[in-house]
């Protein structure tokens, strides 16, 4: 059972993750930087849970704000360059978070112990749920509750005019220029928007794991965070979450009977339901199909 | 109400636009033709701030705007067309309106209701600007789903959903047919009667001849002639432009 409720929390955290990079993703950016934001978050909520002995929820609000503050100063010079320069200047700036964390020592005595942020070590002692006695269920109830409330803010914002305007800055600058919209305005916006989640997710996965260090943040997961809205396809917010299910949930778990030839099947999949559904899992056709699915049911019960 | 003054726009050695002065009036048509390569085109990108120009200034409403960005001056009320349809493809018709409709100078104040205002409210004034176009029986089709013609309605409706006061037209009846063309034509009208100034670029002369108030006639991105539809058609350097040499038969 505790393994189900492991995965459960791997999934909430990982949609936290992709939810960020399916904002920026919304303008047209490739951003590979949603690993460092997260890591931010990560630490920082760590800090004030451990050194400044907030509650958690506290905590990490104080994440998402600088985070969210750090993507959108990332966001103004970042942002000015697109394409392929836009993913290179993204993935330096994550590794250069990465390696910032790998220099970062910041500890205090309290009695025996030595807590804080330790260089290469990582940051152990993030006990906040086993000191306050929250169960595996518990937190895992706790993450699918911060999830849902992000992800009903979202489609909020998706299905108000600025979800119309940040797609369509993503379709075409120019057009959405000349139609009036500050296209460097809503993408630093969305940047920040995207930041804001990863230190909320980010600061959740430091408490569950109880342990960070800076590997655990590395390109790898930046890849992870962008797979998940491309592969979910960008038509709605549950795209994210579907796409995190298939990937957390089938590909890595169960596919672990595979030994290594796991990751090697893990890659093919991937390519595979990119080139069956292009335009991601849950895409325009596959909503549309479904809204129809559940009208047409509500229209004959109603008969 | 819009003043070119001396605008130079040169890309390297090419003269695209040099030193053009020209004045649209409140409340006027104003066709801009000229042959393939004249410049007419690289006009409507430098009054909506595509590119920075090389000399002059543009003036617009008594205030000068030769260097505010593009979404700036759709907020002044210059609005535009492409030559080339550019949608956004994968947003329903309505909301390729909507992204527009709050952005012009009647934008709400509100900075809640302008970003996050639900669809509801804006709904109603979409409906009306898409059957003035004859497209609101495709209100959530999707905008890339479109016909061409229909896209060129829809990019037209667009460009008046931010409400401008100048509306400029870069080639709108490129492909269309000659009843398309006759609703363009009424269509235009109609925006004049609503006050709004057009500056219209047209290769297609019927429509033009018939709808402008006044004609400019650019060659190498130098104007050689200005005035009413049947004095343009008279002057003889137009003619030069169009035909090579001047008619000796």
């Amino acid at each position: 059972m505790d393994f189900y409720l492991g995965l459960l929390q791997v999934i909430g955290v990982h949609t936290l993750l992709g939810l960020s990079a399916y904002c920026v993703l919304l303008t047209g950016q490739v951003s590979l930087a949603q690993a460092g934001f997260f890591a931010i978050g990560a630490y920082v909520a760590g800090i004030f849970t451990v050194l400044a002995h907030w509650p958690l929820v506290p905590a990490l609000g104080a994440s998402a704000v600088v985070t969210g503050a750090v993507a959108c100063a990332v966001g103004f010079p970042a942002l000015r360059v697109k394409g392929l320069m836009l993913v290179v200047a993204t993935i330096a700036f994550g590794e250069a978070v990465r390696l910032f964390f790998f220099n970062f020592t910041y500890q205090v005595q309290t009695g025996t112990l030595h807590l804080g942020p330790h260089g290469a070590e990582g940051f152990r002692q993030i006990r906040y749920f086993p000191e306050h006695g929250w169960s595996t269920f518990d937190v895992m109830l706790f993450i699918w509750t911060v999830v849902a409330v992000v992800m009903a803010a979202l489609w909020w914002l998706d299905s108000s005019r600025a979800g119309a305007v940040l797609r369509a800055v993503g379709e075409d600058e120019l057009a959405a220029q000349s139609s009036g919209i500050s296209v460097t305005a809503v993408k630093v916006s969305a940047m920040t928007i995207g930041g804001v989640i990863a230190g909320i997710g980010g600061g959740i996965f430091a408490h569950y794991t109880t342990h960070i260090e800076h590997t655990q943040f590395g390109v790898g997961l930046a890849a992870f965070a962008i797979a998940y809205p491309i592969l979910g396809g960008l038509s709605n917010v549950f795209g994210t979450l579907l796409a995190v299910i298939f990937i957390q949930g089938f590909l890595i778990e169960g596919l672990r009977f595979m030994g290594d030839w796991r990751n090697l099947l893990f890659g093919g999949l991937i390519v595979l339901a990119m080139n069956i559904r292009p335009r991601g899992l849950l895409d325009a056709g596959a909503v549309q199909a479904l809204k129809r699915l559940l009208f047409s049911n509500r229209e004959r019960s109603g008969a | 109400m819009l003043d070119l003054q001396g605008v130079s726009k040169h890309f390297g050695g090419v003269r695209a636009v040099d030193g053009l002065d020209l004045t649209v009036a409140r409340g006027e048509i104003l066709g801009l033709i000229g042959p393939n390569g004249s410049g007419k085109s690289t006009i409507v990108n430098l009054i909506c701030g595509l590119f920075p120009l090389t000399s002059g200034r543009i003036i617009f409403d008594g205030t000068d705007m030769s260097d505010a960005p593009i979404h700036t001056r759709v907020t002044c009320g210059v609005a535009r067309t492409f030559q080339n349809i550019r949608l956004f493809g994968q947003l329903t018709v309505w909301q390729n309106l909507w992204v527009a409709q709050n952005s012009g100078q009647q934008r709400s104040q509100n900075f809640v209701r302008r970003w996050f205002g639900g669809s509801r409210g804006a709904r109603e004034e979409i409906e009306r600007t898409l059957e003035f176009f004859d497209l609101a029986h495709k209100c959530d089709e999707l905008a890339g789903n479109l016909a061409f013609g229909e896209q060129r309605r829809l990019e037209f409706a667009r460009a008046l959903s931010a409400k401008p006061t100048l509306l400029l037209l870069d080639e709108p009846a490129a492909g269309m047919n000659a009843e398309e063309i006759d609703q363009l034509d009424s269509r235009i009208r109609k925006m004049q009667q609503d006050g709004i100034t057009v500056l219209l670029i047209e290769h297609h002369m019927e429509l033009v001849m018939s709808v402008a108030d006044r004609i400019a006639v650019l060659n190498f991105g130098q104007k050689i002639a200005e005035g009413t539809p049947a004095a343009v058609q008279a002057h003889p350097l137009v003619r030069e432009a169009y035909l090579g040499t001047t008619a000796t038969a």
